[in-house]
Parts: C-alpha cells; sequence; structure tokens
C-alpha cells in the first residue's frame, strides 16, 4: 500500500522517528516553557546547559567510572546546581526588567559557556555509548527500532506527565502559579517567593541536563551540540504559548512529526518547516494554541 | 596563546606604520584564516595555526622576516571575504587555510582581485582547481575527486555497486556526492537515491538512514563533515544498518571525527586521507616536533597541510626575494608551481599547472579496539593511490589555466 507515493510502513517508520525528535524538543522546551512561565525570563541558556548535562555524563564516567544511569540522576543535580547559582547572582537581579534583559544575559552567558567548554574538550566531541541494557533493536519488519530510542519517548512522556502533575496538582504547584499571578500577594501570605523561583530556576535547568544525558549515546557529544536545538526549541515554545506547559509538551510532539515527514517528502526544507507552522501559527492566533494572551 | 580576530586586526592596521619602512618591506605576513569556534575548530583551528608556526620557526631566518596573523571564518562566506579583502589591504603577502568550501570559494575571488597568493589547505571542493581556478591559488592536500576515486572506486571494488547518498546540502557536499557517483558509475554501478539535508542545523540523521535502508542500496555514503559525519555513523549503528549488510561509506573523515566517534563503532570504516601522523619515519619525526605545541593532539590531514604548504611557500620567497613577491601573488605561485615540494609530513610532491598539490592518497581502516596500542593509534593503511593517479586529470577540470 502506498500513501502519496511512499510505501506505508516506511511513512509509519518516519511518524515513529519524528515521534521521537519530538520528545527531545518536548523535554526540552517543558524546561523552557517553566522557567518563563514561573520568572518571566526566556531562558536562552538552556541548549547550553542541556549540553553540560551530556558532558557532565561524560565526565562522571570517564573521571569517576559512574555509568549512565547514575549520570541520569546526578548530572541534571549538578547542572541544576549551577543554574541556582547563575540565577542568585545574575538572572534575579532583571526580573523588574524587561524581558529582552534576561533573554540577553542568558544567550550572551550560553555562548561563554559554549566557548569555555569548546577551549577544553575541542569542538569534534566525545564518545559516549548506550548502556548495555539498552543495546539492540526490534526488528519491525520495515524498519529497525532500537530500544535506546523506545526508551527515550517513554522517559520523556514519564517527565512530561509528572511536571505537568506536580505544576498543575499539587499544592507546590498551585504556590507556584500563584507566585507568577501576584508575587507580593504570595509573599504576604509568608511563602518565600524568590526562594521558590531558584529552585524553579533550577528544575527547568535539571530537565535540560537530563535530556542532554538522554541525548548523549545517540548524538555527538560537542559544545555545540545545544545551540542546534535551542532556536527550534524556543519556536516550539512560542507555538504552545509562551509558558503554557501542556502547549509545549504537546507542539513539541506534534512538531517532531511534521518535521520528520519533511524529512521524507522535501529533505531540504526540513530545518525550516518548523518556523514556516511557527509564522503561521502566530498570524492566525497571536497567544498560540494553548497561550495566554 | 592565539590572536582573536580583533587583535588580529588590530596588528594587520598597526603594521604599515610599524618601524622603519625598509624592515616592513622585509616582512612576509601570512593569514591564518580558519574555524576558531565551530565545528571545523578540531580539523584545523588553533592547531592549524601552530603548524603554520612550526613551518615557519624551522625555515629559520634568511633574510627576511615572517610573521603569521589569524582569525576566525566562523564559517561563513560574509566574514571570510571581509578579514580577507582587510588582510590583503593591509599588507598580508599570502592567506592559508580557510576550510568549508563556500567560504573557501569566495575568498579564491579575493586573492585573485587583489592579486595576492592564496593556498588553501581546507576546502574540499575540486572546483578550487576545475571551473573557478586561479592563477593566484594552489589547492593543497586534498579534494572531493580524490576522496571520490580512493574511497568511492575502492567500495565498488569490493562489491558495493549500489549507493544511496545522504549530502549536505551546501557547495561541498553536492561536489562531494557529484565526484563519488561518477565513480561509482564509471565502475559500472549505480546510484539508487539521494536526500540532501539542511546543513548545518541538521543533528538527526535517522530519517534518512532509514530512507536510505528502504532503498536497499549496499552501500550509503555520506556526503558530509565533521559533527554531521559523526552523527550519521553514531546512528547508523544504533539503527543496526551494518547489521542488514549495508556498508557505510565515509566520504570525508578526519583523524579527530574518529577520536569522537571511539573506535567501538568506528572500527572497519574505511576512509582517505593524505597523511596520517603514524604514517612512515618522516610523518613521525614531524609529530614529535609538533608535541610540544600541541599538547596531546596528534596533527592531522588539514592542519599538517598548513605545515607543508607554509615552509613551501617560504622556500620560494627566499628563492625569488621579498620585493619581488610582494609585487605580484600570480609570480609567488608560479614560483612555488615551479619547484619541487618536499617536507616531512608530506614528502616529495609537485604542484600542477591548476594549482592542484599532487600527494598520495591513503586508503585507510579504523582499527578495532583491541587492534589499537592506544590514543591516536586508529588507522591501517589498506591502500596507497600514487601522487599522479590520486588527481583529477589535469585535462578535465575545466580549468582555464591549462586550456590557454
Amino acid at each position: 500500500m502506498d500513501l502519496f507515493g511512499i510505501p506505508a510502513p516506511l511513512l509509519f517508520g518516519q511518524v515513529l522517528l519524528g515521534l521521537i525528535n519530538g520528545a527531545f524538543y518536548a523535554l526540552l522546551s517543558l524546561g523552557l516553557a517553566v522557567i518563563f512561565g514561573m520568572l518571566n525570563v526566556i531562558n536562552f541558556t538552556h541548549g547550553a546547559q542541556f549540553m553540560m548535562g551530556a558532558f557532565v555524563a561524560w565526565m562522571l564516567l570517564e573521571w569517576l567510572g559512574i555509568g549512565y544511569w547514575g549520570a541520569l540522576l546526578l548530572a541534571p543535580l549538578i547542572v541544576g546546581a549551577t543554574g541556582i547559582i547563575m540565577e542568585r547572582l545574575m538572572i534575579a537581579r532583571l526580573y523588574k526588567l524587561d524581558h529582552l534583559y534576561g533573554l540577553l544575559l542568558t544567550f550572551g552567558l550560553g555562548l561563554i559557556i559554549e566557548g569555555l567548554f569548546r577551549n577544553e574538550f575541542g569542538s569534534s566531541g566525545l564518545p559516549y555509548r548506550i548502556p548495555v541494557e539498552l543495546q539492540g533493536a526490534w526488528d519491525l519488519d520495515f524498519m529497525f527500532m532500537p530500544v535506546y530510542r523506545g526508551w527515550v519517548v517513554l522517559v520523556a512522556f514519564v517527565m512530561c506527565l509528572a511536571t505537568w502533575l506536580v505544576i498543575e496538582k499539587t499544592k507546590i504547584g498551585s504556590y507556584l502559579r500563584a507566585a507568577t499571578e501576584n508575587p507580593a500577594l504570595v509573599q504576604a501570605f509568608g511563602i518565600n517567593v524568590p526562594r521558590m523561583m531558584t529552585l524553579t530556576y533550577g528544575a527547568g535547568v535539571a530537565l535540560a541536563a537530563f535530556a542532554g544525558v538522554l541525548a548523549a549515546p545517540i548524538y555527538s557529544v560537542n559544545p555545540q551540540m545545544g545551540s542546534n536545538l535551542i532556536i527550534i526549541v524556543f519556536a516550539v515554545v512560542v507555538i504552545g504559548g509562551m509558558g503554557s506547559i501542556l502547549g509545549s509538551v504537546l507542539t513539541g510532539f506534534g512538531l517532531g512529526i511534521i518535521e520528520g515527514l519533511t524529512k521524507v517528502f522535501y529533505p531540504e526544507a526540513s530545518s525550516t518547516v518548523i518556523f514556516v507552522v511557527m509564522a503561521l501559527v502566530l498570524l492566525a492566533r497571536p497567544a498560540a494554541l494553548l497561550g495566554r494572551s | 596563546m592565539t590572536i582573536q580576530r580583533r587583535a588580529a586586526f588590530g596588528v594587520a592596521a598597526a603594521l604599515p606604520f610599524a618601524g622603519a619602512r625598509g624592515q616592513a618591506a622585509q616582512t612576509i605576513r601570512i593569514g591564518v584564516l580558519n574555524d576558531q569556534s565551530g565545528p571545523y575548530r578540531d580539523i584545523s583551528g588553533p592547531s592549524g595555526v601552530q603548524c603554520a608556526l612550526q613551518a615557519v620557526a624551522e625555515f629559520g631566518s634568511r633574510g627576511f622576516n615572517v610573521e603569521v596573523i589569524n582569525a576566525d571564518h566562523q564559517n561563513r562566506p560574509d566574514v571570510g571575504v571581509n578579514i580577507a579583502r582587510q588582510w590583503y589591504d593591509q599588507g598580508v603577502d599570502m592567506i592559508i587555510d580557510v576550510p568549508t568550501s563556500s567560504v573557501g570559494l569566495a575568498v579564491n575571488n579575493v586573492a585573485r582581485e587583489k592579486n595576492k597568493a592564496y593556498i588553501n589547505t581546507g576546502s574540499a571542493t575540486s572546483d578550487l582547481t576545475g571551473a573557478q581556478c586561479s592563477p593566484n591559488t594552489i589547492h593543497w592536500m586534498y579534494d572531493t575527486y580524490m576522496l571520490a576515486k580512493s574511497t568511492g572506486a575502492a567500495m565498488v571494488r569490493a562489491g558495493g555497486d549500489t549507493w544511496f547518498f545522504i549530502t549536505a546540502d551546501y557547495a561541498f557536499g553536492h561536489a562531494l556526492e557529484r565526484d563519488t557517483g561518477n565513480f561509482v558509475r564509471g565502475a559500472g554501478g549505480r546510484v539508487l537515491g539521494s536526500v540532501r539535508y539542511p546543513f548545518p542545523a541538521t543533528t538527526d540523521f535517522s530519517s534518512f538512514l532509514v530512507q536510505a535502508q528502504a532503498s536497499r542500496a549496499k552501500v550509503i555514503g555520506f556526503a558530509n563533515a565533521g559533527a554531521d559525519t559523526i552523527n550519521s555513523i553514531k546512528q547508523a549503528a544504533e539503527f543496526g544498518v551494518t547489521r542488514r549488510g549495508t556498508k557505510l561509506a565515509a566520504l570525508l573523515m578526519f583523524l579527530p571525527d574518529v577520536h569522537s566517534i571511539g573506535l567501538e563503532t568506528a572500527q572497519g570504516l574505511v576512509l582517505t586521507e593524505s597523511f596520517y601522523w603514524d604514517l612512515n619515519a618522516r610523518t613521525r619525526a614531524f609529530t614529535d616536533r609538533m608535541r610540544p605545541r600541541l599538547r596531546d593532539v596528534v596533527p592531522n590531514m588539514a592542519s599538517a597541510a598548513n605545515y607543508s604548504a607554509t615552509l613551501h611557500y617560504l622556500k620560494a620567497i627566499a628563492d625569488m626575494g621579498v620585493a619581488a613577491s610582494k609585487a605580484s601573488g600570480i609570480d609567488v605561485i608560479n614560483r612555488m608551481k615551479a619547484m619541487p615540494c618536499d617536507d616531512d609530513a608530506f614528502g616529495a610532491g609537485t604542484i600542477r599547472l591548476d594549482g592542484r598539490k599532487l600527494c598520495p592518497a591513503y586508503l585507510f581502516e579504523v582499527k578495532a579496539p583491541a587492534e589499537s596500542r592506544g590514543r591516536w593509534d586508529y588507522y591501517k593503511l589498506v591502500q596507497t593511490t600514487p601522487a599522479e593517479e590520486a588527481f583529477r586529470p589535469i585535462g578535465e577540470g575545466g580549468c582555464a589555466l591549462v586550456r590557454s
């Protein structure tokens, strides 16, 4: 059976691959959306923090002998801690100013971090292997489906769901949402709003680092690995509605699929299609899919 | 240690006023223009600058001074052209390196317009000595034709007669796909299809790999470089591409790329280079001399070419005199073509009328982890194509210098 001149199984395979890439977009845009939603800062350091996650995984393995599973837990904590320091020292000073200041600061910090890693580790990258437990592939007849990619989709999905539940359904989540609406009032109730914002930033950064560890075995672990993704992920957040968690997650997966199909029908445009979608969505619905107007 | 672009401009701008005019006239200025901050940084970048400096140090003092400055072209033709123009206007006599074919071709035009010397060691496109050849330009250690002939023909001989290309969508990728496709067809093989993906914004190649597998081609040819090649090969291993008997052809791969993939995944790949640090006694001696400058890295084909080309350039200057060399870039290039080359990195060689430097092409196979004796011990030599046969025959490139 053919669909649009492409054998149907091949097309399904491509949709599946798109979904896997979408999982990365969703996971990264999730952190970006959490940070923007709570702090009103467009965190352009996110790509560098994703890269740091992958590098910390490599360092843990090479220097301390801690493997993939340990890194999955430790790398987000370590990188999250650097995020907390950054927030306290620099980003916290910009909350009262226009978004642009936060964007410029985080963009600059991202470039600096990338440069430091490039100076230390070079640009061509470091090897990181798929953990033994997740090696191998399922033969789906029309294609090989690596076990590791299935794992990525599963973990990303669970992570997105958990983050959404924490923010929408728990008491801490309700504090966070309230603090976004009216920080002064929440502070008046005796809740330490600045600390909450610091921890939120740390958590958003930890999510980026978590995605970085997931990416390390399949992408080249190099200093510019995050800058390739950050622009796409930013577009995902814009389409999903700035700060909307559900919007980012759904858009992440959806755009992964759209990009995947573009890679079959017109590969030359596969890096542009996301921005075409972004332009169309913004024209039709300036508040984006699930955004607050 | 490295002079950044801003500093480099400062130095270059101050040059005409520095010291007595007579002394300035006795100084040869070399500008190393390459990628210092992007995907090709490890291939030449700071190590490429160090190799040029090593050549200057070994050449010694022969009645004139030599200065080396460097800058980052960020892989953007507009940036590269601006720096090249500024450098040439401010007294730089020769520009060297310039990876990324789109930038390499753009700077080629500037050198010709200003009648200065230009030695390209970094770009792969064979058009530099073909349709776009120039009397001001020498192309040093490799090109897409040589890679295609060595790797492509070897794969077809080994039974890989149907191909699918995964190609970076810019000048270099197109040239490499075209040249390899010609060899495959010439050897009786067929090209079953190709995808051109956006460069440099692509990190996931799984979709293209699955398309390539669906074509049932026996060989998947990667017409790309750097991080793209690394990602392609890592993901091909992940998707079990080779388990179904499909072979991978990394049409352009440098030693640092293999280092990055790791031998576990890279073992068995065949690739072509014209320099390997452990090739013979002379290359090992050169590598030993470079050690203090490069720390724990070894020179690769691109950075070693900067050494080789700088040395030959300085020999030509010594031969013709500084004043004559400053008068015309074409004369310097012609003198370099007239003199035989010889250095530890590439051995004896010659430069053809169309600007092609001739050197042997070595087909290497990547060692298995058990065969490697340690860091950087990655290749075993499979086959050598002699210098005279390695490159496109001079009459077939369409270079105007050859017809006249």
